[in-house]
């Protein structure tokens, strides 16, 4: 039985309809529909394995580059379902930005880094002012606009981090995707990414994969807590972090199991 | 759905809770005699006895720093979460409670000091009936917390208002005396202290019954938040 009290109200910035992953026969995602709604910060935890990383990849594709991996159900992207036989999936990972575990800047400077995407899209426009207003929106610029050149591997890790979130805004997309963003970050630099988190959601849906549960308490709106590829229940974060409904919910968040 | 409980993680953290929770224990059933105590130095206008519980009373105080320190350290280590931080959170007010009941026996005992000098009164049912309910509501909270026991703690919210009632009937009936005869005055006053002491002490034991069914259940039924729910059965 899963427990699903959070709905769009009709303004979801992602919905899956009974959407399961396959690796080969086993399946890492059960049949889970929920919502995501928009300008708002959903996380996402679970014990390792339970598949949140897997249901994070599906909202941009990203599981199409592993060849053993089927994706089942609907996931719809206003209103249209991104598996559909039409659609391009680099554009959908345009749309649809990631931001992973460890920072992995490109070995080029700082500018090329975030002036890469606009480029490669013929986006358009002043490079320059994409790449400006990039880093600002990442809390950035002030760190970086004397030393553009320099080469983005002389960054410290949340400088860098910061760095690929600034890449990931320069090509204009809806939803931010992040696996595990500050976890390979000391606790400043962890501190900075949930600032920079708390400003995005603004202008951004943002979906986050965690296993620090404290960090999820404090930077969304929405938690969801999946097991064994299930959805076991999703509501919003305060009452999954002070009286979820689902035992199962309880026993994870408290350190009873997991 | 549940997990195996061969999955279950031994917890560090369950076994410094259970130390918290054996001292608020400790504590609350310090202070309920010790409300008991003061009650009996009233009835036997005994002032040696109400000198005794006076000076107990930073027994009580004392636990409290301590229960307070503990849990405030489990919240900042531990980090809880769901039912563990409901759990701290309702040990750290009703220890302010519990404190708060200490203080009202001190009051009570130093009325019974007062009354074991004044004029003695005849004793009165409607006093009795209180002390009794009152100190009966607050045994019951504790023991609703002991047990987890929302229906407990619901039973004992019920009995509120019977308290206020004998406290408004103690006050009428001391009115009377006080007016009929003027040595009633300094020990009636008394009376109607220890009464209002002991009608605080019943909000107290409200207010732990309270806090257990926001622990057991996570809900907030105070201010009458929930006031339908015990509609029916309220004995107005």
């Amino acid at each position: 039985m899963s427990t699903i009290r959070v709905t769009a109200g009709g303004d979801a910035a992602l919905e899956t309809r009974d959407v399961s992953v396959f690796y080969g026969s086993n399946e890492a995602i059960k049949t889970v529909s929920f919502e995501i709604p928009r300008n708002k910060v959903v996380a996402l935890i679970g014990p390792s394995g339970c598949g949140k990383s897997t249901l994070l990849r599906v909202f941009n594709r990203m599981n199409d580059l592993v060849p053993t991996a089927r994706v089942t159900g609907e996931v719809l992207f206003q209103g249209e379902d991104l598996y559909a036989d039409h659609v391009d999936p680099v554009e959908v990972r345009r749309r649809i930005g990631m931001v992973f575990q460890k920072p992995n800047p490109f070995p080029k400077s700082i500018y090329d880094n975030v002036a890469f995407g606009p480029k490669i899209n013929g986006t358009g426009g002043d490079i320059d002012a994409i790449v400006e207003q990039s880093l600002q929106q990442a809390a950035l610029w002030d760190e970086v606009k004397d030393r553009l050149s320099a080469s983005a591997l002389e960054l410290s890790g949340g400088q860098q981090q910061r760095l690929c979130i600034a890449r990931a805004l320069a090509v204009t997309p809806e939803i931010l995707l992040m696996d595990e963003p500050a976890s390979a970050l000391d606790p400043i630099a962890t501190a900075k990414i949930e600032e920079l988190i708390h400003q995005l959601v603004a202008d951004y849906t943002i979906v986050i994969v965690t296993h620090n549960m404290q960090q999820a308490a404090r930077v969304s709106d929405y938690t969801a807590y999946l097991y064994l590829g299930e959805l076991i229940e999703y509501d919003d974060t305060n009452t999954i972090f002070t009286a979820p409904t689902e035992k199962h919910t309880e026993d994870y968040v408290t350190g009873r199991f997991g | 759905m549940s997990p195996a409980d061969s999955d279950k993680t031994f917890r560090h953290f369950d076994q410094e809770l259970s130390e918290v929770r054996e001292l608020l224990l400790t504590m609350a059933s310090r202070a309920e005699e010790q409300v008991r105590a003061a009650l009996a130095a009233v009835k036997h206008r005994d002032a040696q006895a109400a000198i005794h519980t006076i000076e107990a009373d930073h027994k009580i105080d004392a636990l409290e720093i301590e229960i307070e320190e503990r849990a405030i350290s489990l919240l900042a280590r531990q980090q809880p979460m769901a039912i563990d931080l409901r759990m701290l959170v309702a040990i750290l007010k009703i220890s302010n409670d519990v404190e708060r009941v200490g203080d009202h026996a001190v009051n009570i005992a130093q009325c019974a000091k007062r009354l074991a000098e004044a004029f003695p009164i005849a004793s009165l049912d409607e006093f009795d009936t209180m002390a009794e309910d009152s100190t009966g509501m607050l045994r019951d909270a504790i023991s609703a917390f002991v047990d987890q026991d929302p229906d407990k703690a619901r039973a004992v919210l019920l009995r509120d208002d019977k308290v206020d009632r004998s406290n408004d009937a103690v006050f009428r009936v001391m009115l009377a005396q006080m007016a009929e005869n003027t040595n009633a005055i300094v020990p009636g006053v008394q009376m109607m202290l220890v009464a209002r002491n002991l009608e605080r002490v019943a909000d107290l034991a409200t207010n732990l019954a309270e806090d257990v069914i926001y622990i057991v259940e996570a809900r907030t039924i105070k201010h009458h938040v929930a006031d339908h729910e015990l509609e029916g059965e309220h004995d107005q």
